[in-house]
C-alpha cells in the first residue's frame, strides 16, 4: 500500500510538466496580458527549455511535437510551425545538457538567450517567408524579452518541483 | 565546457539524433515529422483537408474544455470590478437615455422617409440578409493573431468569407471551416484588409488590422479632408461583404488616421454570421 501511494505521489509529480505543457497549448491561458501586451511572454518555451535542460525523461520529444501541433491548431497557424520551433528550442537544451558538466541556473539562462533568439526567429521566417503570415515582429521581440527575463523567476519553481520529484524518487 | 570540436560534434550528434532513456522519437526524426507536416499545409486535397478538419474540431473541443477553469475565474474578477463603476455608468446612461429618446423619434421618422426613398429608387434593403448566430468558442488572445474559433461550421452553412458581426458591428470573416467549428478573422488582425466607406465624405478606402492598436486607414484618396469621428462602414467593393454594416469611427493617432472600433473585440461572446448571398457575387 505505502508502495503504491509513494509509487502515485512521484508519478503525479513527474507529470506536472507535461500537462504544464498541454495546459497551455489546450487552453486560452497564454500569458498575454491584454492591456499589458508588452509584459506578455512565452512560458511554453520556459517549460520546454527548462524540462528537457534538466529531466529529459519528463518531457518527450513526442509530447512537445504534440503540443506544438495543438498550439498550431488552437492559435491557427499552419500544421508543423510550433512542433520546429519547440523541436529547436529542445534540441538547444539537450545540446547544452550534453556539453555541461556543472549546471547552474545563471548559465542556463545565459544559453537560453541565443536559444530562444535562433527559435523565435525561425517561427518568424516560416511564418513570414512560406507562409506569408504578418507577424508584428517587435510585439515578438518583446515577447522575447519578457520571456527572457521570466526564465529565471520560473526555473527557481521550477526547481523546487524538480527537487519533490527526485525526492519521491528516492524516498 | 568542453570546448574542442570532437565533443561539438559529439553534442550535437547525442542532442539531435540520440534518443534519451525514456524517449521513443530523436529530435531529428521528429523536426523532419514537422517539416513533412508543414508541407502538406501547401496541398489541398479532399481526403487531406477531411483529415485535417476531423483534427482541428477535436482539439477546439478539447481546448474549449481546458479553457474552462481559466475562463471561470476571469468573470469574477470582471464582476467585482463591474459594481464599483455601475453607479457611475448609471448617471451617465440616464443623461444619454434622454438624449437617445430624442434621437428615435427623428430615427422613427427617418426610417419611413427611407422606405418611400428605396422603393422610388428601387434599392434592395442592406440589412435584409440571414445571419447564423455562432458562439465564440477559443479565443486565444494571442498578441501576434487575432482571431476567434466558432462553434458552428459547414454543417450550419457556413463558408469561407463570410462576414462575423457582434450585433450590428462587423468584426471580422470566415478564413477557415471544419465541420463542426471554424475560425473568424478578426479585422485588428494584421493580415486583415477591408475596403471601407468613409461617411459622411464618401471616400472609399482599405481599413487594415494593426494588432492592439486601432486598424490603419490606407489608400485615402489625394487631398482628402477627413476629419476624426466620421464613421466608417464596409463598402461592398469587390462583392465580399455587404455594403454599410457599420464598423467604426475615425480618430487620429500620431499624424494617421486609425479606426477605432465600435465592438470590442476582445470581448466577443456570441456573434451572427452572415449566410446570405450578396446579390452580383459568387461568394
Amino acid at each position: 500500500m505505502v508502495l503504491l501511494r509513494k509509487n502515485f505521489v512521484s508519478r503525479f509529480f513527474s507529470l506536472i510538466p507535461l500537462l504544464i505543457l498541454f495546459f497551455l497549448a489546450f487552453s486560452e491561458t497564454d500569458f498575454n496580458f491584454e492591456k499589458l501586451s508588452f509584459l506578455s511572454f512565452n512560458l511554453i518555451y520556459i517549460v520546454i527549455f527548462y524540462w528537457v535542460l534538466k529531466k529529459p525523461d519528463i518531457l518527450g520529444y513526442g509530447f512537445i511535437f504534440l503540443a506544438g501541433i495543438v498550439n498550431d491548431v488552437v492559435i491557427g497557424l499552419p500544421i508543423g510551425v510550433s512542433s520546429i520551433t519547440y523541436l529547436i528550442l529542445a534540441g538547444f537544451a539537450a545540446y547544452v545538457r550534453y556539453l555541461t558538466v556543472q549546471p547552474s541556473l545563471i548559465y542556463d539562462w545565459i544559453i537560453f538567450v541565443p536559444s530562444i533568439a535562433v527559435t523565435n526567429s525561425v517561427y518568424f521566417y516560416i511564418l513570414r517567408i512560406f507562409f506569408d503570415i504578418q507577424i508584428n515582429y517587435i510585439t515578438l521581440a518583446l515577447n522575447t524579452g519578457i520571456t527572457i527575463l521570466f526564465y529565471p523567476v520560473i526555473g527557481i519553481l521550477f526547481s523546487f518541483l524538480a527537487n519533490i520529484i527526485i525526492k519521491e524518487k528516492n524516498v | 565546457m568542453v570546448t574542442s570540436r570532437d565533443d561539438f560534434s559529439i553534442a550535437i550528434r547525442s542532442a539531435f539524433l540520440k534518443k534519451g532513456v525514456k524517449q521513443k522519437f530523436s529530435l531529428l526524426a521528429l523536426i523532419i515529422a514537422s517539416i513533412i507536416l508543414l508541407s502538406l499545409e501547401a496541398i489541398n486535397s479532399k481526403s487531406l483537408n477531411f483529415v485535417r478538419s476531423a483534427i482541428k474540431d477535436v482539439i477546439y473541443r478539447t481546448s474549449f474544455i481546458a479553457s474552462i477553469p481559466g475562463n471561470s475565474i476571469v468573470p469574477v474578477f470582471t464582476k467585482i470590478q463591474n459594481y464599483f463603476e455601475v453607479y457611475e455608468q448609471y448617471e451617465i446612461v440616464k443623461s444619454k437615455l434622454q438624449q437617445l429618446e430624442n434621437q428615435q423619434n427623428q430615427i422613427n421618422y427617418l426610417k419611413i422617409e427611407n422606405v418611400k426613398l428605396k422603393k422610388i429608387i428601387d434599392d434592395t434593403d442592406i440589412y435584409d440578409y440571414e445571419s447564423v448566430i455562432t458562439k465564440v468558442l477559443v479565443d486565444k488572445k494571442s498578441p501576434f493573431l487575432k482571431s476567434v474559433i466558432l462553434n458552428k461550421g459547414f454543417n450550419s452553412g457556413l463558408k469561407k468569407g463570410m462576414p462575423v458581426l457582434d450585433g450590428p458591428y462587423f468584426v471580422g470573416r470566415i478564413t477557415e471551416v471544419n465541420y463542426l467549428s471554424s475560425r473568424a478573422l478578426l479585422i485588428n488582425d494584421l493580415n486583415s484588409k477591408i475596403p471601407v466607406l468613409i461617411e459622411p465624405m464618401g471616400y472609399q478606402a482599405i481599413m487594415s488590422g494593426t494588432g492592439d492598436k486601432p486598424a490603419l486607414l490606407e489608400f485615402l484618396p489625394k487631398n482628402h479632408q477627413l476629419e476624426a469621428g466620421s464613421l466608417v462602414y464596409t463598402s461592398g467593393t469587390g462583392g465580399i461583404f455587404f455594403p454599410g454594416i457599420p464598423i467604426g469611427q475615425v480618430e487620429l493617432i500620431e499624424k494617421k488616421f486609425h479606426i477605432k472600433f465600435f465592438s470590442d473585440l476582445s470581448q466577443l461572446y456570441l456573434v451572427n454570421v452572415i449566410t446570405s448571398k450578396l446579390i452580383g457575387s459568387e461568394q
